[in-house]
Order: structure tokens, then sequence, then C-alpha cells
């Protein structure tokens, strides 16, 4: 086990590397980004030149990219054009879109995982049924349909809920926008669960299960949910990066100054040190859930072991 | 199990219930009366808070809360008032003596005097300060020494800049400019504290001014709060106890805060509300005409578009575009359809005047022959520019290659280029990329027909983006800024603008006109030539 975890950690590495340095070339092919910071007028030239030597632009696109990694290495990712440090932003940003990331997991995971061993159990009953409607309208209705619309009636048809969330984004004011988040994978988890529970209900440990004499709720337990999870953990796992750079959208919406606002900004404004820097940690935090799903189901099944 | 699940999903949806009803209250309180706050929409500003690095609205409305220049522009009609100016005397329009008003102060109890204003104005200019206003300073005397065009300065100050008394300074320009003293209510223009320079970090976290509100709080990207400063000596004192920046993510949501109650001020109303607005807001809803041209400019630096004769191609294209209905039915009438290169705000004695005439009014029959006089479009073909991340570029500019097509009945005339982002738009502009017309916008910097003219048209004038290039036009602007009289120098822009109308340098659009929505909470809110809401006169009910 502990030799699979530093073969998978080395293999962290030339992603990582491959990942930051593929950003890096994507923001700075988009052209000058200098030119965009004096508006709908020309920067005069000695300006526009102080600024590229200050913020390293008139290097070579490979000394720019060594330079930034070697600096990240130090904890140092730069500044964004309005003279904050993207450390910073990232400080500011990243609690709201980890807390906002939280809740949508946590919906995931009770409402999404309790449909589906519902569902899963009762397969062809009315309320599998429904609930195989619902998934799937809510899977092909865009996120933005939905925020928008959940945000008009409940903010402002019906006054439950602020239509936008406020500096502190404290956790009630992002049930709402974490459900929003949560929604479309929601769905998924619940079918997943669904057809995993379906197919296992049918297996020989089951049936040996219920013949012991096992109570039911052990059963589902012990015996169903917990072979039954795997495929479930996997994709709840490689969600958690998902929803982390996939919040732009509900970040908009619900007017959360998170990592998805500060990447939208970073990339209008083509501000390579905040968008690169935050594409960078997003990286990190895939490679990690991904590590730690992969841990995961030795836990869930002690068949699968790594040498 | 089916229970369990059951008791799971009401727990749940009490949970979130509970939590949402729990979140209605509002804090955006502070009371009413005149220690109200005031809640207002904003946007993160693109660059450091100081006053001559700020070229951008949200910016600038901070600038306008903090700080008083010089001068102040009326905001109903304008005009430029003397505000911390006692006198600008000049008698050859190249050396002005400039006494300030004695009895004001900084919020922290600093003196404003002569000095405030001569450091501010160098620090503003110098290279090194990466001031992105630093051409406001370009016609004093010295500028080419602390912001040379290549190389490392070679002076620390402005030659032409000299404190001559505790309230008195001088100013050397390099050329005739008679109505300079106009610029100065100018933000670029603002004095600035001995703190701003002795902690520049702690000044820039919570800047110190001169004007009617004081900074209380700000963190960077999300809010600021400002209150209103009980020692600002000026007679616009702020009517309201203070008002807080809320930074939002979409200005649709700005708008839907304000229609929920939660927001008091939106002063950009998101072009798919427009619909709505009269039905949300009734007269709660401002929409004047601002400061704000948009133009088409044509690319003169390529050979194909720079032909002679071509002028008669360019008056046809402009008079095959129908202003009337685009701004109509795309803008809701936020846009007025143009007719002259200027804006309606400068008012008639500004010199806002119909100069575009016939070539600004849609004509299909005399579209046609005017483009087929002038060698028809270069490569049949041309493609309008524009950047597809803001502002809606690409609905209007669909409309205008419409309207083009119809005209000259031809589907292939003009087609429709949108570029992903702002900056690489700006970059394929200035390095002359673009091979066909691209979209313009100009939003003027002080109420003076000069500042539509010159920067925009000039031979290579800061923002002279499409390098058009008249000899006539560059000496009556000369003369213009020479003339004393303000009458007659307003008549030698406008002898310019006919030129620049003769050879059609560029299409004028339509003005872009201001809008704003505000809640039942305020009254008497306004918005100032410039789009920005009048803050210090908004009251709180």
């Amino acid at each position: 086990m502990g030799r699979y975890v530093i073969r998978r950690l080395l293999q962290m590495i030339p992603v990582f590397f491959g990942a930051t340095l593929l950003i890096f070339l994507m923001v700075n092919v988009m052209g000058d980004p200098i030119a965009g910071l004096c508006g709908d007028r020309q920067c005069d030239p000695a300006t526009a030149a102080q600024l590229e030597k200050e913020f390293g632009l008139d290097k070579p696109v490979w000394q720019q990219y060594l330079t930034y990694m070697g600096n990240v290495f130090t904890g140092d990712f730069g500044t964004a054009f309005n003279g904050q440090e993207v450390t910073e932003l990232m400080a500011n940003a990243f609690p709201v879109t980890i807390r906002l990331t939280l809740v949508a997991i946590f919906f995931e995971i009770v409402i999404g995982i309790s449909l589906g061993v519902l569902t899963g159990l009762k397969r062809g009953h009315p309320v599998d049924t429904t609930v195989l409607l619902l998934t799937l309208v809510v899977i092909a209705i865009p996120t933005f349909v939905t925020g928008l619309l959940l945000q008009l009636l409940l903010g402002v048809k019906w006054g439950w809920i602020k239509p936008a969330v406020s500096t502190d984004a404290p956790l009630d004011e992002l049930i709402v926008p974490g459900l929003v988040l949560a929604s479309v994978s929601l769905a998924y988890v619940t079918r997943l669960t669904r057809t995993s529970i379906a197919e296992n209900k049918r297996a020989d440990y089951v049936r040996t299960a219920v013949a012991k004499g096992l109570p039911r709720h052990r059963v589902i337990t012990r015996h169903l949910l917990r072979n039954s999870l795997i495929p479930v953990v996997t994709f709840i796992g490689t969600d958690v990066g998902a929803l982390m750079g996939g919040a732009i959208v509900t970040e908009r919406i619900f007017n959360i100054h998170g990592v998805g606002y500060q990447l939208y900004q970073g990339i209008l404004r083509q501000n390579t040190q905040t968008v690169v820097g935050f594409v960078t940690v997003l990286v990190l935090v895939f490679l990690v859930a991904n590590l730690l799903v992969d841990l995961l189901y030795a836990v869930l099944d002690p068949r699968i072991r790594y040498a | 199990m089916r229970g369990a699940t059951h008791a799971k999903w009401a727990a749940l949806a009490t949970a979130v219930a509970l939590a949402a009803t729990a979140c209605g209250g509002d804090d955006s309180g502070g009371g009413g009366g005149a220690d109200g706050i005031v809640s207002s929409s904003w946007g993160d500003p693109q660059n450091p808070l100081e006053p001559a690095n700020t070229n951008e609205v949200q910016g600038g409305k901070v600038l306008s809360m903090i700080f008083r220049g010089l001068k102040q522009y009326d905001p109903k009609t304008g005009e430029a008032k003397d505000m911390l100016a006692e006198k600008i005397d000049t008698t050859d329009s190249t050396n002005f003596t400039i006494t300030v008003k004695d009895g004001w102060t900084f919020s922290n109890g600093e003196k404003v005097t002569a000095k405030s204003f001569v450091d501010a104005w160098n620090y503003g200019a110098h290279l090194k300060n990466n001031q992105k206003n630093a051409y406001f300073f370009g016609q004093i005397e010295g500028y080419d020494k602390v912001h040379p065009e290549k190389g490392e300065p070679t002076a620390e100050t402005m030659s032409g800049l000299k404190v001559t008394g505790p309230q008195t300074f001088t100013v050397k320009l390099t050329q005739k400019f008679s109505t300079w003293p106009i610029t100065l209510g100018y933000a670029a223009f603002s004095p600035l504290p001995q703190a701003f320079f002795t902690d520049h970090a702690a000044w820039l976290s919570k800047p110190v001014g001169n004007g009617p509100y004081t900074v209380d709080s700000y963190s960077k990207g999300s809010q600021m709060a400002l209150k209103r400063w009980d020692g600002y000596p000026g007679a616009d004192k702020a009517q309201n106890g203070g008002i807080t920046l809320k930074v939002y993510t979409d200005n649709n949501t700005a708008y839907t805060d304000l229609t929920a109650g939660n927001l008091d001020l939106v002063d950009d109303v998101p072009a798919s509300q427009l619909k709505n607005v009269e039905a949300d807001l009734g007269d709660r809803y401002i929409n004047v005409p601002a400061g704000i041209i948009q133009t088409l400019s044509f690319p003169f630096y390529d050979p194909a578009w720079n032909k002679p004769g071509q002028e008669k191609l360019r008056q046809g294209l402009s008079m095959a575009i129908n202003r009337d209905q685009i701004t109509e039915t795309i803008f809701q009438k936020t846009r007025t359809p143009a007719v002259d290169w200027t804006s309606p705000v400068l008012g008639e004695e500004g010199g806002f005047k119909d100069v575009c005439g016939e070539f600004c009014k849609y004509d299909a029959a005399e579209a046609k022959k005017l483009v087929a006089e002038g060698g028809g479009i270069p490569g049949g073909t041309m493609k309008i520019s524009y950047n597809a991340d803001t502002g809606s570029h690409k609905e209007w500019v669909d409309a205008v290659c419409n309207s083009i097509n119809r005209a000259l009945d031809n589907d292939r005339a003009c087609v429709g280029n949108p570029v992903g982002t702002f900056a690489d738009y700006r970059n394929q502009v200035t390095s002359q990329k673009l091979k066909g017309p691209f979209r313009a916008g100009w939003q003027m910097d002080y109420p003076l027909i000069q500042n539509f003219l010159q920067p925009l048209y000039y031979t290579n004038a800061s923002s002279n983006d499409g390098k058009w290039t008249s000899p006539e036009f560059d000496k009556l602007v000369n003369d213009a800024n020479a003339e004393p009289d303000i009458a007659k120098a307003v008549g030698l822009f406008q002898q310019a603008e006919g030129i620049l109308r003769d050879d059609m340098g560029a299409i004028p659009l339509w003005y872009q006109n201001g809008s704003a929505g505000y809640s039942e909470r305020v009254t008497n809110v306004s918005l100032n030539p410039f789009s920005v809401p009048v803050y210090d006169q908004i009251k709180v009910n």
C-alpha cells in the first residue's frame, strides 16, 4: 500500500507540470494582456513597456514559466493587475468555494444516495419511475436555468432567501446555491446508486446474508450498500475538482465571490498570474481527490489491495 | 427503510426552509433620514485606486466621492465650476497661475495646499509609478523628461510646475491650450495628502482624500463602505450617512437584488432587463444621455482601405445603417442616434451640433450609389470586429451588418467578427491586425469638444486607432486650442469636425445613455454627464 501511494504521488508530478504549462501557454497565446488595461484607448507605449517589465511579460514564455514555477514553490503566486497578491485573492476565494463545494457534496451524498437506494430497491415501482423521470429532467436542464429560476422564485417572488449571497458567504446562504451546483451530479449519483444496488441485490452474498436471517437494515447498509458504493465514490471523488472549477456559473448567478468568480475575472482581464495560480491549485485539488478515491476503494472492498 | 428515507427528506426540507428564512433579514440598515446608508452596486476596479491610475467607471465612482479637485463639473450641465480653485489666471493660454482656496483639509486633518497638487501631478506623470492616466499631464512642460517615450526618465519632477506660495503655484504648458483649466475637474488632477507618499500601501488599502466621503472600510474585491465626512468644508455636503458599494459578480444579480429590495441603487441596468425595467421600477428608472459615443473606425493603415475616393464608400456605409431602428429595437432607446462626433451633454454652447447631416440618415438608394462610386467594399466583404465578452456588442454589430446588407442588396457585404476577450481585442486593434472596420467607443474625460476630437482623430493621437489623418483637421484643432475666446474655439473645432465628416474618418453610430434604477428607500437620484450617480445628493427616506 505504501509503495502504491508513493508511486501515485510520483505520477502526479508530470501531470502537475503538464497541466500548468498548458494553462500558461493558453493564457499567453491570447495576446498582450496589457492592451486591455487602459480601456478603450491605447496605453502610452512607455507605461505599457514599464508594466510589462514589472509583470515579467517582456521575457520569452518559457522563461516566464520557469520563473513562475520557481516562485510558486516558494509560495509566491505573483500579483494581480489590481495590485493584490494572488495568494491574498486565493485566501479570500478558496474558503468560500470549499464551503460551497462541501454543501454540494453533502447534498449529493445524502439526497443522491438515499434516492438511489430507495429506487434501486423498488425497481419498477411508481416511486422509481418518478425519481428516474425527475433525474432526467434535472440532467436535461442547464445549471444556469435552475439557478436563475430558483433565484427568481425563492429570492424575489417569495422572499425566502436573499437573491445575492453576502460577502462572508455564511453556510446558510449557500444552501440554495449548493443545491443548484449539486443538481446535475446529484441526479447522476442517484442513477449510479440505483443501478448498482439493483444489480447487487441479486448477488449471492446478499442472498446469503438474507438467508442467515440478518435484519433488513443490516443487509442493506453493511452488505448491499458497501459493495454498491464503489462506482459512486469514484464519481463523487472526481466531482470534487469538477465542482470547484465548474462553480463559475453558480457563483456568478448568486454573487458568490469564490474561485469561479476570480477565474472569470482573470480570464476576462487576461490576468495570467490569477488564472494560472488558481488553476494550479485546482489541479492539485483534483489530483489529491483522485488519490483519495483510489485509497478509499481498499476500505470499501478489502479484496482490492494495491501492491 | 422507506419510512427512514422519508424522515430524512422531511428533516432536510425543514432544515433548508429554516435556514433560508433565517437569512431573510435586512443588513443594509443604518436607519433613514440624513444618516441613512445607501447601498449601491459596484464592480471590482481594474487598477489600484489612485487618481492618476483610474481610467474606468468603477474606480472613478470612488474617486468622485472621496476627492475634490480645482474644478468640479456640474452634475446637471457638465459646466466646469471652481471648487478648490480660488482663481486660475493666464494672459497667454500657456502660463497659468493657480490659487488654491484656503481652509480645505484632507479627511486626516492635513491641509490642502499648492504642494498637494504639484506633488500629486508629478507623481501621476512619472514613468516609474506606472500611472495609466499619465498622459493627462502631457501638456505640461517637462513631461517628456519624467515620462520619455523610450528609455529612463531624466528628471524627477516636471519643470513646468512650480510652487510659488503656500496656496499658489504656476503651470507652464508646452503649447497654447486655452480650455486647459476646464480639464482640471478630471480625477487625475486631484490633490494627494503626504500620507499617500509616506505610506503608499496603507493609503491604497484605505484611501484618504478631501471629498464629502471618507472610506470607512474596504475589503478588496467585495465591498467598500464610505461614510459621510462631517468635517467636509465644501458646499456639496453629503445628504446621506454614507454609501456602501457592493461588488457584484454579474449586473443581472445586482438588478435582481434591487427588485428583491436588498439593494438601493443599480447604475447599470443589464441589457437583458431593459424590456422589464419600466414594469419593475416605473419612474425609479433613469435613462439620460451621457458623454459616450460609439463609432465604427476604419483601418486607414491598410492600403485597401486608404485609397483616394473611398470617402464615398465610407459615407455610403454610414447611410446604409438604420440608426433609428437599431437604437429602438436592440437598445430599447438607451442609445440616441448620432448626428455628430461629440455628445449631446456638451450642449449647443459646448459644441454639440448636427454636423453629420444627411450622411447619418438612413437612405438605402443613396447608400448603394455612394458605395459603388467609392469603388465598392474592398474584397467584396467587410468584417466588423468587436469583443464578444462584454457590452452585448454582438447584437448591434449583427444588426448593423444586416442593415448594410439590406441597403446594398448584397448578403455578403458585411459580417461580424467576434474577438474573445477585451484584452485580445484591444491587442489586435493597437497592433493594427484588423483588416476591416472595428467598433470604437469613447467616454469623455471632461465635457469639452476638444476631448471628443483631438485624442481620437488628430494625427497619431493616443486613441487614433484607425490612423486617420488630415493636415487641415490638425491645423484647425491647433488653432482652436490657441484661441482664447471659448465660443470661437468651439467654432473652430466644429470646422475641424466638418473635415472629419467630408472624409468620414469614422462613422458615428449613437450616443450612449446612462441607465440606473433605485429602490423606494431613496430619492433624489440622478446621473451626471459621466453616467456616474451623484451620490452626495441621494436622500434616504
